[in-house]
């Protein structure tokens, strides 16, 4: 088998051997059992103490969600003064300016949400002060929020009828210093050791073999990049992102990368099954989720091995592939699989240019982000694959004659009406953003802005369309990734795309929290030969039912005009 | 077979009656209750507004004919669905009025009342004018007038009328089948009547008014499902009014047909259409059923049943015990033994007794009774039987009062029928010992008889995840043997009323809901405790009051019944959702090419079905949308078969059935009709 090929079986199978002995790990975490890192507890108590958290203290859904709102009101509002003043602070060896007010709107909102969409480049935008204190401290609290939002379903799930979901501040406490921190101690030092910087020296200068001078931005990387892709966050701390040769040095960096993105939420899944006792229905969760990746991911690889059927008309011929905005030490084959899965997955960093990858690429890497429930981001995959749960429940419930039930509780109009708003609010977000966007491109391309609308696309026809597109739904899924070639940083998209940023974060993970928070509040109905079994085989393939269908419907019409468009446009 | 049942479905007065209806329903403010048809009937108004402009010279919007053509299925489309609701109304309300017709404007004898006291006065009124609390009577061969309870007399009634059950029926005043119904008739004596509801009241009133939509209260699944189809309604609002900012992008002209086109045949209008009707039709059946619900919400409680409880007597067994064995003891003529037998229980008129005589076969005019006494059962002596004009005693009873007659008359009693006593007990049986001139000459076994087919209704409830619970006065031996054989679950022996309510509340603390049956004032407090209570409709006006249905029928298997109307109402709501959501992949694949062929040429690819051309592909498939209604009535009518398979498979054979038919269907339908216009345009 081709040696690209055998890598990625490779790397998805350690993925998966790691990520096991993890969930039962974050299993005992969670469920306040031994594990090995207890030794950080004096640690956590000190933390309690200063701040005057009482970590026992129970909280209802409600309590719950106004700590993890009101903590990240405050990250937000920190932020967006750092970035607006970061030129007058120390830690600026290269000089770099302040943020645009516009700007540092998006950048705050994109790190407090996970997303790490970037509107400015890691080199010149920022400086070594926010890349740690600002960027590199909200990356480590916004994948803890993550997860203990999810641990919060797990709490509601684990019971029969309860009103505590747990105390947020002690699950997210617990989170950063007992997992988040010791996985990214060990993929940074896998990556210092690899080339990647951990200097707090200004620009280097190196003279290449032709003598050209040459500045070379260095930094304290190695750890920010560890907890971008712990934490499925994806934001660079080079503009190049992870293409970039001090950001992601050589294959072997790429496989430690690759996997460190994967594991927490795969983790997770298994740790469902450990944390609430119901291992099948996690086997079943992890099972579906894998059929999206691969048939996402399969064509992918396909189509970049292939290479450019443009090309191939004009009689070239690509051994290697399709290398355009590929990077030759990863090559067309892991770098497909980085872009799935760090799409299915809310990274959102990039090993290659998305913008150069194939239409059919490009169609998949914008449906992984439409669903963002394969795997999805840390904690909040597993949230968003929740209200797909819901839907399918209440449909199937219907379809053998009795009235929905989850795990023991009855799903009424309440849930249903949760689940579908936060539905529907996807679908508003992608397809009204793009299509105001397209407005204004269209009637008001000489608009006298900061960017002229008509300069927006470097690409215009359907790849142009399928960047606008793009840039919505890695905004709304909390990806960051994006098809370069837009014009981004202006005040149109830094404040559209903020707004898609923090609805697309905030209300898909209340939505599951209230909905659980409702339901196990109500009796435990006893399961009977009646009930539909959510553990089942039939009921993974009905939620994958319902997630290609919900997506197919939502969003076949913009998905036919930009990638569809365009791949039939070069076949 | 199928012609029938389908004739029965449309009768032509009813569908006349529903076309009616169809138009009468286009009223805004009615549409207003069904979001997803009422956005329909907007997105009529505007092609009928887009015609008028095209008329007026509008050049940019496509020829007008196409235009009128889009506007008349719209409107075809809202007729469709008003007609099912309204089909569905109809055959309901007939339902109801052929059992309220039995009873309009009989003459009544009304009893005046001065002050507490009823004179002996008569006055003949129209039945419409009496009013609960009125006071009526009733002779041979007068019609009962009113629903009510008889407070003296008793009465044999013929329920045909309303149950169709030939055999008269046996009223009478203070027990537990003081009911009496309006539209029966009386046959023999004579009874006084209280009336127990207001005119315009009764439940069968309440039922009519709860099918005609007045009083129609969406039920919790129903509101939930609305909820569903709302928000697919929004999305795909969505998705057609941001497609006319994409397709300014992609520089292809959109007309308003197409773009309402799109919409309508996104939006589930064919679940949206069917969705009252479906619910309405689920009242109807169990009304066909001769049950009647007093809120769409019980049939639907129903459905998610977990425990029933019935009654042994009358549900499990046949009515009474039945003689089935004769044991003599060792050393008796066993011809002696069974004249004996026989002869104890000849002046026996209990069921009981009468399966002795009929066991024996011996005819009773082989016996001289002349100047015997017969010897009444009494609680005392536990035992009855006959003194013969010779002298000779005969009895039987209960093991040990014969067994102490014997005794203390000297006599030993033998062991192996004291043996075989113990046998039959613990085998669910009861053992009659028979004496003669205080011997014991041997035991006669009674059985319950299991009704034939019982053990598989149980069967199919497990599966259906329903537990069964006998209810018996028997003792729990003979209630474990006959649970077992029966094949129940669980049983409750020695019963009084209020343990059947502890039972309702201990398996409701547990999550569950249960449903009973009963008849009796001290079953009310239990009728009303279950979450379904069916009262039967000879029980007294406080068990049919505590209850949220009555049975016309009395039948206490009804239950089994009532339990799959309410899943097969779930299940058809569920799969008709389906159906329709799966239909818009067909519909994606016949509009969205047609809209941009013209700009992007590639895009022919994806128009699979090779439909003509841009405008027959619309009207194909909002043809398609329009017709799919009315080819589903009957589905939605009937309701979909529940087949207690478990409920995987059952999903899997519906998933296959609705979820893959809801995919392929459509392309095909598209396609035929697109072939069909073809011929034409």
């Amino acid at each position: 088998m081709n040696t690209e090929i055998t890598g990625i079986i490779v790397t998805f199978i350690l993925t998966i051997l790691l990520a096991y002995p993890l969930g039962k790990y974050i299993a005992k975490l969670y469920s306040g059992q031994k594990t090995w890192l207890d030794f950080m507890k004096p640690v956590e108590r000190s933390i309690y103490k200063f701040t005057g958290i009482n970590p026992g203290q129970a909280m209802n859904w409600k309590e719950f969600l106004k700590a993890m709102l009101t903590i990240n009101m405050l990250w937000l509002v920190y932020a967006f003064f750092m970035f607006l003043y970061q030129a007058h602070l120390p830690l600026n060896p290269d000089g770099n300016p302040n943020m645009t007010a516009d700007l540092s709107f998006n950048t705050a909102i994109s790190f407090v949400v996970n997303c790490n969409l970037q509107d400015y480049s890691g080199e010149s935008g920022v400086t070594y002060l926010t890349q740690l204190f600002v960027i590199t401290f909200l990356q480590f609290v916004s994948a803890a929020t993550g997860i203990a939002c999810l641990i919060a379903l797990f709490n509601g799930l684990k019971e029969k009828t309860t009103n505590n979901l747990g105390n947020f501040w002690q699950i997210f406490t617990v989170t950063i210093t007992r997992l988040l921190i010791p996985l990214c101690i060990v993929v940074a030092i896998l990556l210092a050791f690899n080339g990647s910087p951990a200097s707090f020296d200004g620009k280097d200068t190196i003279t290449n073999l032709q003598g050209d001078t040459i500045q070379v931005s260095r930094g304290p990387a190695a750890g920010m990049i560890a907890i971008k892709h712990i934490g499925t966050n994806g934001g660079g701390w080079f503009g190049a992102n992870s293409t970039h040769p001090l950001e992601n040095p050589n294959y072997f960096t790429n496989i430690v990368e690759i996997i460190a993105q994967t594991l927490i939420p795969i983790a997770m899944i298994f740790a469902l099954g450990f944390y609430i006792k119901r291992k099948k229905f996690a086997y079943v969760i992890f099972g579906v989720m894998t059929l999206g990746v691969l048939l996402l991911l399969i064509p992918t690889v396909i189509t970049e091995i292939h290479g450019n059927p443009l090309l191939t008309k004009m009689g070239i011929t690509q051994l290697t592939g399709a290398m355009e905005g590929k990077e030759l030490r990863f090559g067309p084959a892991a770098s497909g699989y980085w872009s799935i899965l760090t799409t299915v997955i809310s990274t959102g960093s990039v090993n290659s240019m998305h913008d150069s990858s194939m239409p059919l690429s490009g169609l998949m890497q914008m449906l992984g982000m439409l669903v963002n429930g394969f795997y999805g981001g840390c904690g909040v995959g597993i949230l968003n694959y929740f209200i797909y749960i819901i839907i399918a429940v209440f449909i199937s419930g219907l379809m053998v004659g009795r009235t929905p039930e989850f795990m023991g509780h009855k799903v009424e109009a309440r849930e249903v009406k949760i689940a579908a708003l936060v539905t529907l609010l996807s679908a508003f977000i992608i397809k009204g953003g793009t299509a105001l966007a397209a407005y204004y491109f269209v009637n008001h391309g000489d608009a006298n802005w900061a960017v002229k609308p008509s300069a927006w696309l470097n690409n215009p026809n359907y790849h142009g369309f399928s960047e606008m597109l793009y840039q919505y739904t890695s905004s709304n899924a909390n990806n960051g990734s994006g098809f370069e070639g837009l014009a981004d940083n202006n005040p149109f998209w830094n404040i559209t795309t903020g707004f898609a940023m923090i609805l697309g974060r905030f209300i898909p993970i209340i939505g599951p929290i209230a909905i659980i928070g409702l339901m196990a509040n109500k009796k435990y109905v006893p399961e009977s030969a009646g009930t539909l079994k959510v553990d089942s085989i039939t009921f993974g393939m009905m939620t994958f039912a319902v997630i290609i269908i919900v997506t197919a419907l939502s969003y076949f019409p913009p998905l036919v005009l930009g990638p569809i468009a365009e791949y039939f446009s070069i076949h | 077979m199928a012609k029938d049942q389908s004739n029965k479905l449309f009768e032509p007065a009813l569908v006349k009656e529903a076309l009616k209806q169809s138009f009468v329903k286009l009223n805004p403010r009615i549409m207003l209750r069904n979001p997803v048809m009422f956005t329909v009937e907007i997105g009529t108004a505007i092609m009928l507004a887009v015609c008028i402009w095209i008329a007026g010279g509008e050049k940019s919007q496509g020829h007008l004919g196409y235009n009128v053509a889009i506007f008349l299925i719209l409107l075809l489309t809202v007729l469709f669905a008003n007609f099912a609701e309204a089909i569905a109304e109809a055959r309901g309300k007939a339902q109801a009025n052929s059992l309220r017709k039995t009873r309009e404007e009989t003459p009544a004898k009304w009893i005046q009342a001065v002050g507490d006291m009823y004179v002996n006065e008569m006055k003949i009124v129209p039945s419409s004018q009496l009013k609960k609390g009125d006071i009526f009577l009733c002779e041979t061969g007068d019609m009962i007038p009113m629903d009510g309870e008889i407070i003296w007399g008793i009465a044999t009634i013929d329920e045909s009328a309303i149950t169709g059950e030939s055999a008269p029926v046996i009223r009478e005043s203070g027990g537990d089948k003081s009911s009496v119904t309006g539209g029966t008739k009386v046959l023999s004596d004579k009874i006084k009547v209280r009336v127990t509801t207001e005119p315009g009241e009764s439940f069968l009133d309440k039922m009519i008014a709860l099918v005609e939509g007045a009083s129609r209260q969406k039920t919790p699944n129903e509101i939930a499902l609305t909820i569903l189809l709302a928000s697919f309604t929004l999305i795909f609002l969505i998705v057609c009014v941001t497609l006319k900012p994409f397709a300014d992008y992609a520089n292809t002209p959109l007309t308003v047909a197409a773009l309402v086109s799109l919409y309508v045949c996104l939006i589930p209008t064919t679940i949206g259409g069917l969705l009252s009707a479906i619910g309405i039709a689920g009242m109807d059946r169990a009304l066909r059923a001769n049950v009647i619900t007093k809120s769409g919400k019980a049939v639907e409680t129903a459905g998610d049943l977990d425990v029933l409880l019935l009654d042994k007597t009358g549900t499990i067994t046949i009515g009474n015990r039945k003689a089935t064995n004769f044991y003599p003891a060792n050393g008796i003529d066993e011809k002696l033994f069974i004249e004996t037998s026989v002869l104890s229980s000849l002046a026996d008129e209990t069921p009981e007794g009468k399966s002795i005589v009929e066991l024996g076969k011996l005819n009773p005019s082989y016996f001289d009774t002349n100047n015997s006494t017969f010897i009444k059962f009494t609680a005392e002596t536990r035992s009855s039987g006959m003194d013969m004009a010779d002298g000779t005693k005969v009895r039987k009873g209960a093991f040990d009062s014969i067994r102490n007659m014997v005794v203390k008359a000297g006599n030993p009693f033998p062991a192996e029928t004291e043996e075989r006593v113990r046998l039959i007990a613990s085998n669910g049986g009861t053992p009659l010992v028979v004496s003669r001139n205080n011997q014991a000459l041997g035991v006669i076994e009674l059985q319950d008889i299991i009704k034939p087919g019982i053990q598989e209704r149980f069967e199919r409830l497990r599966k259906m995840g329903v537990k069964t619970v006998m209810v018996t006065g028997d003792n729990p031996l003979t209630a474990k043997f006959i649970a077992e054989k029966a094949g129940v679950d669980d049983y409750i022996a020695e019963a009084k009323p209020e343990d059947k309510m502890n039972y309702i509340k201990k398996e409701q603390q547990s999550g569950k809901l249960v449903a009973m049956m009963g008849d009796g004032t001290n079953d009310a407090p239990a009728l009303a405790q279950a979450d379904v209570g069916v009262a039967m409709n000879s029980g007294t006006a406080a068990a049919k009051e505590a209850g949220n249905m009555v049975d016309l029928d009395n039948d206490p298997t009804k239950l089994i019944e009532i339990v799959e109307i309410g899943k097969q109402l779930l299940m058809t709501r569920g799969t008709l959702t389906t159906f329709s959501i799966a239909n818009d992949v067909a519909k994606y694949f016949a509009i969205v090419p047609a809209l941009f062929i013209v700009s992007i040429p590639g895009l022919q690819s994806l128009n699979i079905m090779y439909l003509k051309s841009a405008e027959s592909a619309i009207l194909s498939a909002v043809i398609f949308n329009a017709i799919i209604i009315p080819i589903l009535i009957p589905l939605a009518l009937k309701g979909v078969a529940y087949k207690p398979i478990g409920a995987s498979a059952l999903l899997r054979r519906n998933l296959l059935i609705y979820g893959l038919g809801g995919l392929i269907a459509p392309f095909i339908g598209i396609k035929l009709i697109d072939m069909l216009l073809s011929l034409f345009m």
